[in-house]
């Protein structure tokens, strides 16, 4: 049966058979992701019922012009902004104080780095319910610690500033993430450096400015786009923990498609709400590329520099 | 000074003077890494404890650390409490599947990206890196109406078919492993004869089990704790996962029965946690891997 198969060449072979390993991803690629996109942006432009999705009516930007006098989409969109960036400086500065104190060999390092991440991996309602109790502000175990300080806590989760400060309070409980993204970064800086470095008589300060902070800039680079796109995403905790409220306090872009269109049903809506986001995150993943250059070191690019200068 | 020429008393006196020198740095570094540790390991404690005491004893203020009588009963409320047996199996049977599907498509798309040349590899491979980008909420909705369209909506299937389609991140992880082999291994093995499903099955495969071993540590940890997905196509609670059962429970009993909740919760999690310690060089490696771009 595979006798035309046998008979070919062996490159025609390699590429028959190279096409079939990767069908899956690309079967997967056109339906679930090229084409779901269109039909997101296609539904952007009616006005659809799900329980007749027949009769779904073509009305052009009708969408896109609700959306824009919608206040929540814009309360939304604030909120999503604020937690997404408020949250960056203090999980690169956290990660990084965490990783510099756990990037030395002392004793039980290694059981102190896996205890950091641990919080990383277990994500989820569990999780999101445990900091919901902890949070509680009568008899949670926060204000009763804020307590012991002498300090009223806040009502966290039911006050209307506090709220979203609480979400990014507990998104900083997931810090290991980026601790062991630059303890990897940490382990590639050569000692020759800071060697060098103590030989000019460059102080700790000095050392790290100099060369930790640049060297390792590729690794802060990374969690930077790879936080900022997830927390654009934030979803479990606002749904969980607030329900997008008090008062819309912590509503967010993802919990506001999920509600117009899981609870109202509004599924042209909710697509164009999402392409809204979708095209947010795009420009500011390009922006965030673009100053890369700026600010973030690759060593290969000093290399290619020398060679055409 | 040579350091090997010194008498070893000089040397081990010199050595104790230094770390002298430095008991105060090393004492100031336990105080912050071993309390920050204590810190970050907080909340589970707490959990627990929370998930042993009795219903008055949750609600004392200020709160006491040790459960006072210790209530193990209340582990098997929460397993009773709720159709609890059921969210775990469906859990599992989800996790299963889909880190199965995952696994072996996954695989299998990436030994063909990493070991064989085809035209259009290589743009084909940037698309592949350029939907890593892509935020799952645009495709929330046609695949809703997608799956709604199948007859699929509340069952299990939309947890579990698309990740038979292989996952753009850990494709890119086995792909950027199965650079790193030698090719010499597969010419060897051409000249026996093997055709190209014997160099993924016997030649790749068994070479990249630690990469195999990460993506299997991601997918299981994602797919058991996955809640928006579950939470969009399930509507019968014989049919929920442990996520969306925990997110029922607080609907129906709010604060109420936080001790039950708290045992719940600390079930759910606790397989997670135990899979963490046992595959935790795994979780380092994925890290490792994902450095390699």
């Amino acid at each position: 049966m595979l006798g035309w198969y046998r008979h070919l060449p062996y490159s025609r072979r390699e590429e028959i058979a190279g096409f079939l390993f990767i069908t899956p991803w690309l079967i997967g690629f056109l339906i679930f992701q090229l084409e779901a996109m269109a039909i997101a942006f296609g539904l952007s432009f009616f006005k659809v019922d799900p329980l007749a999705l027949a009769e779904s009516r073509f009305v052009g930007l009708q969408n896109y012009q609700d959306l824009l006098a919608d206040d929540l989409v814009w309360i939304a969109l604030k909120n999503t902004a604020i937690y997404a960036i408020g949250r960056m400086p203090f999980v690169i500065a956290l990660g990084l104080a965490i990783a510099l104190l756990l990037n030395r060999e002392r004793f039980g390092v290694r059981a102190l780095r896996t205890l950091y991440y641990l919080p990383a991996v277990t994500t989820g309602v569990a999780v999101a319910l445990l900091w919901h109790w902890i949070l509680n502000p009568d008899y949670g175990l926060l204000n009763a610690g804020l307590a012991m300080l002498g300090i009223r806590g806040p009502r966290w989760l039911y006050s209307e500033e506090w709220a979203l400060p609480s979400l990014m309070l507990i998104s900083l409980w997931g810090v290991g993430q980026a601790m062991l993204i630059y303890l990897a970064g940490l382990r590639g800086v050569p000692q020759e450096l800071y060697e060098a470095a103590a030989i000019d008589g460059a102080g700790p300060l000095r050392q790290f400015i100099a060369i930790t902070l640049p060297m390792i800039s590729p690794a802060i680079f990374y969690s930077l786009v790879v936080g900022i796109i997830g927390s654009f995403q934030v979803f479990l905790n606002a749904y969980i923990l607030t329900a997008g409220g008090p008062n819309n306090a912590t509503l967010t872009m993802v919990l506001y498609i999920y509600r117009k269109a899981f609870q109202e049903f509004h599924f042209g809506y909710g697509a164009a709400v999402a392409w809204v986001l979708f095209m947010l995150i795009l420009a500011f993943t390009l922006l965030i590329f673009r100053s890369s250059a700026v600010w973030v070191y690759y060593e290969g690019e000093l290399r290619k520099a020398g060679r055409t200068g | 000074m040579n350091l090997l020429s010194l008498p070893r008393a000089r040397i081990a006196r010199w050595e104790v003077a230094r770390s002298l020198r430095d008991l105060p740095l090393t004492a100031i570094w336990a105080i912050l890494a071993y309390g920050g540790a204590i810190l970050f390991m907080t909340p589970f404690v707490w959990m627990l404890s929370s998930s042993l005491k009795t219903q008055a004893q949750v609600f004392v203020f200020p709160p006491e650390w040790l459960p006072n009588p210790i209530q193990i009963e209340n582990y098997w409320r929460a397993w009773t409490i709720q159709p609890t047996h059921l969210f775990f199996w469906n859990t599992i049977k989800v996790t299963l599947l889909a880190t199965l599907g995952d696994l072996i498509s996954s695989s299998l798309v990436a030994f063909g990206f990493a070991r064989l040349r085809f035209r259009g590899r290589d743009v084909l491979f940037i698309v592949l890196l350029a939907t890593l980008m892509l935020p799952a909420h645009v495709t929330l909705i046609p695949h809703f109406i997608f799956f709604w369209v199948l007859g699929w909506v509340n069952t299990h299937l939309p947890l579990i078919v698309p990740h038979w389609f292989g996952s753009a991140l850990h494709i890119f992880l086995l792909r950027q492993f199965l650079m790193t082999i030698s090719v010499e291994l597969d010419d060897a093995a051409k000249i026996d004869g093997a055709g190209f499903f014997d160099l993924y099955r016997y030649i790749a495969m068994p070479l990249a089990k630690p990469a195999l071993g990460v993506v299997a540590m991601y997918s299981i940890t994602s797919h058991w704790t996955e809640f928006t997905q579950p939470l969009i196509y399930l509507s019968s609670k014989h049919l929920f996962t442990l996520a969306v059962g925990l997110r029922a429970f607080q609907t129906e009993q709010g604060f109420d029965l936080v001790h039950i909740m708290m045992a719940m919760a600390t079930l759910a999690v606790l397989p997670v946690i135990v899979l963490f310690f046992v595959g935790q060089r795994f979780f380092v490696q994925g890290i490792v891997l994902q450095g390699m771009r």
